[in-house]
């Protein structure tokens, strides 16, 4: 219950929803600084395979993750249709490549569930809740903490 | 400004506090440069120049403070000036003990403004320190210069004469003294000879002083007290001379020169209009002697260059510098991409075009370089505060120190030097402390008592060069290798001297027989070293037991815009710095030879030198084989090897882009940067190439 | 009525500003000047109504300012008040045998500077 609460308190109201594989995400909007098209990236060294290189942003040089390669979710295509959301997380630019991005959506509060169990790719210690909206199911995570882990290797 | 100070009488009407911010940072600069002229002055042989520029800061400190109601500051320089007024008329020898006692009120005066301009505390009782000085300041008066120097030259007494004011001759009874030498009444006495119409002399003392050491003389003459006061004033202090006219009463030994108000504060010298009373003195000789009816230039003068002269430098806050760089450094990125963009046009169809772009580039490069050079600031700025800390670590630690610096004026970008300054106040807080001796064991060991540090900045092609060099003991390789068995350290007796050394660096190592604060227990050694790889430079150390230490740093020159060398492996473009490209030479497989197995070495010179592949050392995906190729001899850290690449793209300026920002460290890449076409390309780290070929 | 244009020279820049910045909001010209070298340069050719001169500057002192202002026909009668630091005799002396006008004591407020300068200034 109290995790509920405190969840509550720290959930923004509106969510920028994608696809990675067969689920669909959904991202506090305000981490979201753009989308673009996939351009191929600089490659970087022995970096994990999911850190497709850097890209040159505006003169900043800018990190790309493909998310559907760390999680293993699918194949991972590189295409006109491919996207790259950007994300500014206040302490880095981070791109990540998604399969689709769908739209904006405000959720309400009592549109949000708790789901301890959920089983799904992304750990669950980054999922915020879940959200439902017609027959649609949006896991809601914690992008900015998720992008910080180790795992990620960004830092 | 958090200071909201303002005048006491006039607080409604002006706001002072606007010009706070002027005087915290002129304050400042007067602190230093006093500080500068106290540690340069030799107390035996102090010169006037100094002793009057050292005064004229005190000076000018307490003018603002005493305006801008700051009265502690204001206290404390009053009673300081007192002191240096009297030194530079020479009333009073400069000892050592003055100068420490002024360098301490140097330090307190800036903590003082300090806690003003943040609006804090001062936290400090400055009574024993003003009382310490007014003692020194009345000291007993030493007489090593027999002139008092004061700012009135001969010259003017002439014209003072010129024209009497006292219509007869009056007789006048004049005293003189208490003196300490005779001999300036001497002085007064020739007075009367050197000046024409300045009337007659003469003792009525027998020419012996009296029993308060006074002279006492008999006067003719038709100028008035107050001209005679002047005069007299060349050789004698005002007090301690009283003129009274005989036949008439007692007259006040001081004429009072000025239209009396009841206000101290203001005053006239006769009433207004004042062309004629001024006119009477109105300097006849000096008109002569400038002989103008313009005024000089300053042209005719031989001006010193003042540095600090306010007419010829603008401040700037660093933001906008740094935003100018920033600019111009996408300038160039735009640049390149127009001139890559342009290689694709028909040279002869698009002639114009060409033509403008060649022009643009090269006047991107001057923007640039100019640009690049407004952040470029000489390294004064960092050795400045060693004179001084040296000083102090002499008295603490007991040692006799001496500074020596070579090429302080080798510039090196702003912020490199802030963040040069900590690393390097370490190795010279290390070399006084653990590196030189105590005089006794330096003269047991047949050296001076001096230990001198060495401070020595010079350009090397792409990089700046600070070598931090002591005469000390020098470092121990039996004592260093022992100490690093001892912390668990993985080291063999095979390592070379340079490796030994370099124990020093390593996190948490320390040889101090004793941990001492001064130097911070020598472990900072490993912060000092991070700090500088950081900043994309290295640092060795070479040693000769019992003779001394050297402490290399090198650094780029600057960290936004270098040249580079384009080069391709396979598909990719890499970026090699172009200060530490050496050549580059085309060749076939069968140059190079294997050593060891893993190993390959390529003859250059009749030198072998350690081949790499960049291809694979950065897992370059392949379609094809590729043989042949061009190697690229590069140098760093006093070491040679060789690249192997695929082809040479060109030669261009690239900025210099932080991969870390977004993303992290990558081990050989010193930085990434955004090729005309757009695309990322990689900066190679050359020193951590040499490095990994080496181990 | 065009107002009566000054020079004021002192090597500190906050006094500087401090003086300029009053007498311009009361409508005076204000020519600035780190020491008497370079007032000696900034003046050229211009006419001054008054000058007010710290004592103690590099290059060029006060006193020499002075003798050298006096030296030039059309600065023979301008109003120069020193600014010093105390009202000792001495520096008066020096200050009067200098063709100094007057002087006045440093610190002082602007309101005061204000008033000194419409005793000394004749319109």
């Amino acid at each position: 219950m109290n995790a509920r609460a405190n969840a509550l308190a720290e959930r923004p109201r509106e969510y920028l929803t994608f696809r990675l594989g067969e689920e669909e995400y959904g991202i506090d909007i305000l981490k979201v600084q753009e989308i673009r098209g996939y351009e191929q990236p600089t490659r970087i060294a022995n970096a994990p395979s999911f850190i497709k290189g850097v890209v040159n942003l505006r003169g900043v040089i800018v990190p790309i993750v493909d998310m559907r390669l760390k999680f293993g979710l699918g194949s991972a295509e590189y295409n006109d249709f491919t996207v790259v959301i950007i994300l500014n997380l206040g302490a880095r630019v981070v791109g990540m490549v998604v399969d689709s991005v769908s739209d904006v959506m405000e959720l309400s509060p009592d549109q949000i569930r708790d789901t301890p169990e959920i089983d799904s790719v992304v750990d669950s210690s980054y999922i915020t809740g879940l959200g439902t909206l017609n027959d649609r199911m949006l896991i809601l995570i914690a992008i900015e903490k998720l992008m910080g882990t180790a795992e990620m290797a960004l830092a | 400004m958090s200071d909201t100070h303002t005048s006491e009488s006039s607080g409604d009407v002006f706001d002072l506090s606007q010009f706070h911010g002027v005087f915290y940072e002129e304050a400042g600069e007067n602190l230093a440069n006093m500080e500068t002229l106290l540690l340069e002055t030799d107390e035996s042989n102090a010169d006037d120049e100094s002793l009057n520029a050292i005064f004229r800061c005190a000076h000018s400190i307490k003018g603002g403070a005493a305006t801008f109601g700051f009265q502690d500051v204001a206290d404390l320089t009053h009673v300081m000036e007192t002191l240096l007024d009297r030194l530079r008329r020479r009333e009073l020898a400069i000892t050592s003990a003055m100068i420490d006692t002024l360098l301490e009120s140097g330090d307190v005066l800036k903590h003082l403004l300090a806690s003003r301009q943040s609006g804090t505390d001062p936290g400090i009782d400055c009574t024993e320190l003003v009382a310490r000085i007014g003692a020194l300041a009345h000291g007993t008066v030493a007489a090593p210069v027999a002139v008092p120097a004061t700012e009135t030259p001969v010259v003017a007494a002439a014209s003072v004469v010129a024209a009497p004011t006292a219509p007869g001759e009056r007789v006048l009874e004049i005293a003189i003294g208490p003196l300490d030498q005779p001999k300036f009444a001497e002085n007064v006495v020739e007075l009367f000879s050197e000046i024409p119409g300045l009337g007659t002399i003469e003792p009525t003392d027998d020419g012996q002083p009296d029993a308060s050491q006074t002279r006492h003389f008999r006067v003719v003459s038709t100028v008035t007290d107050s001209d005679l006061l002047d005069l007299f004033s060349f050789h004698v202090s005002r007090e301690q001379v009283s003129i009274r006219e005989l036949g008439a009463g007692p007259a006040p030994a001081l004429a009072p020169t000025a239209a009396h108000d009841a206000d101290p504060t203001f005053g006239l010298f006769d009433d207004l209009p004042t062309p004629v009373a001024i006119e009477v003195h109105a300097p006849e000789a000096l008109v002569v002697a400038a002989a103008k009816a313009e005024l000089p230039r300053s042209a005719d003068r031989s001006a010193p260059a003042s540095a600090n002269l306010e007419s010829s430098t603008i401040r700037v806050p660093t933001e906008k510098v740094d935003q100018l760089i920033n600019l111009v450094g996408e300038m160039v990125i735009t640049q390149a991409m127009l001139a890559q963009t342009g290689r694709g046009l028909d040279a002869v169809v698009h002639q114009a075009m060409a033509t403008a772009l060649t022009d643009l580039e090269r006047n991107t490069r001057l923007l640039q370089e100019a640009v690049m050079a407004i952040r470029m600031i000489p390294m004064t700025a960092v050795f400045n505060r060693f004179p001084r800390m040296l000083r102090d670590l002499s008295g603490r630690l007991g040692k006799k120190l001496e500074l020596h610096t070579i090429g302080e004026d080798t510039e090196l970008d702003k912020g490199l030097i802030e963040k040069i300054t900590d690393p390097l106040t370490h190795l010279v807080r290390n070399s006084a402390d653990h590196g030189i001796e105590m005089p006794a064991d330096r003269i047991a060991a047949g050296k001076p008592e001096h230990g001198t540090v060495t401070l020595a900045a010079a350009h090397q092609g792409g990089s700046i060069v600070i070598e931090v060099r002591d005469d000390g003991r020098g470092l121990n390789r039996g004592k260093l290798l022992a100490k690093a068995r001892e912390r668990g350290l993985s080291v063999s007796d095979s390592m070379t001297d340079t490796e030994v050394y370099g124990l020093i660096f390593a996190p948490g190592f320390s040889t101090a027989a004793e941990v001492t604060d001064v130097s911070g227990r020598g472990v900072g050694m490993d912060v000092v070293k991070r700090n500088i790889t950081s900043l994309g430079g290295s640092v060795e150390i070479d040693s000769v037991e019992g003779q001394g230490m050297r402490v290399s740093v090198r650094l780029p020159l600057t960290l936004a815009i270098m040249d580079g060398m384009s080069v391709g492996v396979a598909d990719e473009t890499y970026i090699v710095p172009l200060a530490s490209v050496v050549e580059s030479i085309h060749m076939t497989a069968s140059d190079v030879k294997s050593v060891g197995g893993t190993g390959r070495v390529v003859e250059v010179r009749n030198e072998y030198l350690p081949l790499m592949r960049l291809d694979e050392l950065f897992d370059v995906p392949r379609s094809v084989e590729h043989s042949g190729g061009i190697m690229i001899v590069v140098e760093a850290e006093g070491g040679r090897i060789a690249l192997l690449v695929d082809d040479l793209i060109g030669q261009h300026q690239v900025v210099v882009k932080n991969l870390e920002a977004n993303y992290r460290k990558v081990p050989g890449v010193s930085g990434a940067t955004i090729l005309g076409d757009g695309r990322v390309a990689l900066i190679l780290d050359v020193s951590w190439l040499v490095r990994r070929v080496r181990h | 009525m065009k107002m009566a244009s000054i020079l004021a020279v002192d090597d500190s820049a906050s006094m500087r500003q401090m003086v300029s910045f009053t007498l311009r909001s009361s409508g005076y010209d204000v020519i600035e000047a780190i020491d008497g070298q370079d007032a000696l340069d900034k003046i050229g050719d211009r006419h001054v109504d008054l000058v007010l001169t710290d004592q103690n500057m590099p290059r060029m002192d006060g006193l020499t300012l002075i003798r050298e202002l006096r030296g030039v026909d059309r600065f023979k009668r301008t109003p120069i008040l020193m600014l010093t630091t105390e009202s000792s005799d001495e520096m008066k002396q020096a200050g009067r045998a200098a063709g100094a006008t007057g002087w006045m004591v440093k610190p002082f407020d602007p309101q005061r500077l204000l008033e000194i300068i419409s005793k000394v200034l004749p319109n």
